[in-house]
């Protein structure tokens, strides 16, 4: 037996297969992040980025290995699962707000139904919050009414309600028209500064330069090689790297 | 009766008033029979809500043997026509052995079963179009399964399906006129009952149909209301 790090990882994935059928999506995927580390994983199209993502809270199963949020392994149904699945965020593509509540009820909802917090606290925190990403004229609006890059920002400000551990993004500035990713990417880049522990399925070099400490590179299921942004963006060492970073850079 | 038909510029005026005499003089037949519909409406129509509720949720359940046992029975029910399970009710089940039960309590046993495989339907229509990434935001903030259905898919689903769920209640209402061919003193049966006390059978049928028209207007502005106010949330 060796003996336990000084410092254990946030995130931990641990020899971790998945398959889609005959796909073997995730091939045997070891990764740790620690806390306050900012990770991008930047990968072609089907890799399996965000499935990775996704099995960092179990809203993708996996067929074998271990995931560890700092320590604990994720439990695989019920009420444990559900807990764990408070300390670690997700923003997502298409935001995915609840679309019959408002925005700030988007908020308070997990904060006053899973934290049993009093709803005038989870107000004045979701207020907070909103006011942070710069949202707070909106907060009693529907999310159909707001713009993208609004939406996206409240999600931001849905998942910090929950006070989370980590926080997931799959790919949060995709669905958005260019002149609205960098209202997204600089409420992100101020989070990283923060010391905020993420993950960050991205294309967005410029984000993974300014607040990455590594950039994660997955082909075909596997991660293939990882680096600080400036030496993968500069030096790539893998010919798989090359190629997808001259195609991407064209 | 068709050779007054044939007249009817004959005195408009006098027609009229006859008209109104035979709703007036019999008063007490028209608002039995009219509180026995609503009774039958507004009871099957809670009993058909929660049943529908609960067989939804069965459609959609991870749980294979929850979804066979749903789809069993909506398939069944849902394609035998009503008067048939009428005739199960009234005829078959007395025969059965089982509690006796009066017949109004029949109808609505009948309504409520035939009415909630509609109401199961049209509610899994509903879950459908709620999009995957909600139920997904849902998992992600850390709601248990049970609180995701409760607090995010099924308000937005029933929101979804007001209309059409509407619709399915406007057919309940209708479909309440089956119970009096089956001694149930609904609305369907005033005219029986006034033909005994000698009224012309076209007036009541007509006076009838008026009261229900009012009644299915009237779902229909509720459905209308609920399509305009709940647009901007879909
Ligand atoms: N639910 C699913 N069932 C079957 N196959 C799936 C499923 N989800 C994803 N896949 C497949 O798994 C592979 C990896 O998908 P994934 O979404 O993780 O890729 P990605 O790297 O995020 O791609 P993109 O950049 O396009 O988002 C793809 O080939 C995809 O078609
Ligand atoms: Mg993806």
């Amino acid at each position: 037996m060796t003996t336990e790090p000084a410092v254990r990882p946030l995130v931990s994935l641990k020899n971790v297969n998945k398959h889609f059928g005959a796909l073997h999506v995730l091939q045997n995927i070891n990764l740790d992040v620690s806390k306050g580390e900012v990770v991008v994983i930047i990968g072609p199209s089907g890799s399996g980025k965000s499935t990775l993502c996704r099995a960092i809270n179990r809203l993708e199963t996996i067929d074998d290995g271990e995931i560890l949020i700092d320590g604990k392994r994720l439990p695989s149904e019920g009420k444990e699962l559900a807990a764990l699945r408070a300390d670690v965020g997700m923003v997502f593509q298409s935001f995915n707000l609840f679309a019959h509540k408002t925005i700030l009820e988007n908020v308070t909802l997990g904060p006053i139904k899973v934290k049993n917090m009093r709803p005038a606290d989870a107000k004045e925190l979701a207020t907070n919050l909103l006011t942070r990403v710069g949202v707070a004229t909106q907060a009693e609006k529907l999310p159909a009414q707001l713009s993208g890059g609004q939406q996206q920002r409240v999600a931001i400000a849905r998942a910090l309600a929950m006070k989370p551990k980590v926080i997931l993004f799959d790919e949060p500035t995709s669905a958005l028209d260019p002149e609205m990713i960098n209202e997204v990417l600089d409420v992100m880049v101020e989070l990283a500064a923060e010391g905020m522990t993420m993950v960050v399925v991205t294309h967005e070099m410029g984000f993974a330069r300014k607040a990455a400490n590594r950039v994660v590179f997955m082909a075909d299921g596997e991660i293939v090689e990882q680096d600080t942004p400036e030496q993968f963006f500069t030096n790539p060492r893998s010919l798989r790297a090359q190629e997808f970073l001259s195609k991407i850079l064209k | 009766m068709v050779r007054r038909l044939a007249r009817p510029h004959h005195r408009p005026a006098r027609k009229w008033q006859r008209s109104v005499d035979t709703l007036l003089n019999n008063l007490d037949i028209f608002t039995t029979g009219f509180k026995n519909t609503a009774i039958l409406f507004v009871v099957s129509a809670v009993f058909a809500l929660i049943l529908g509720t609960i067989v939804g949720g069965m459609r959609v359940s991870p749980v294979p043997v929850m979804r066979a046992m749903g789809t069993v029975y909506v398939n069944i029910v849902r394609n035998t026509p009503l008067t048939l399970i009428f005739f199960f009710f009234v005829f078959g089940y007395p025969k059965l052995g089982l509690a006796e039960l009066s017949y109004p309590v029949l109808a609505i046993i009948a309504l409520t079963l035939y009415t909630a495989t509609y109401v199961a339907e049209t509610l899994r229509a509903g879950i459908n179009t709620v999009p995957l990434g909600q139920a997904e935001a849902a998992r992600a903030i850390g709601l248990p399964f049970m609180q995701s259905l409760s607090l995010v898919i099924l308000p937005q689903a029933f929101r979804a399906v007001m209309p059409p769920m509407i619709s399915v209640f406007i057919a309940l209402l209708k479909n309440t006129t089956v119970a009096a061919g089956f001694s149930v003193a609904e609305a369907g049966a005033i005219r029986a009952n006034l033909s005994e006390r000698g009224e012309p059978a076209i007036v009541v049928l007509l006076w009838v149909a008026f009261v229900f028209v009012v009644l299915v207007a009237l779902l229909s502005a509720i459905q209308h209301h609920f399509e305009k106010k709940w647009q901007v949330t879909r």
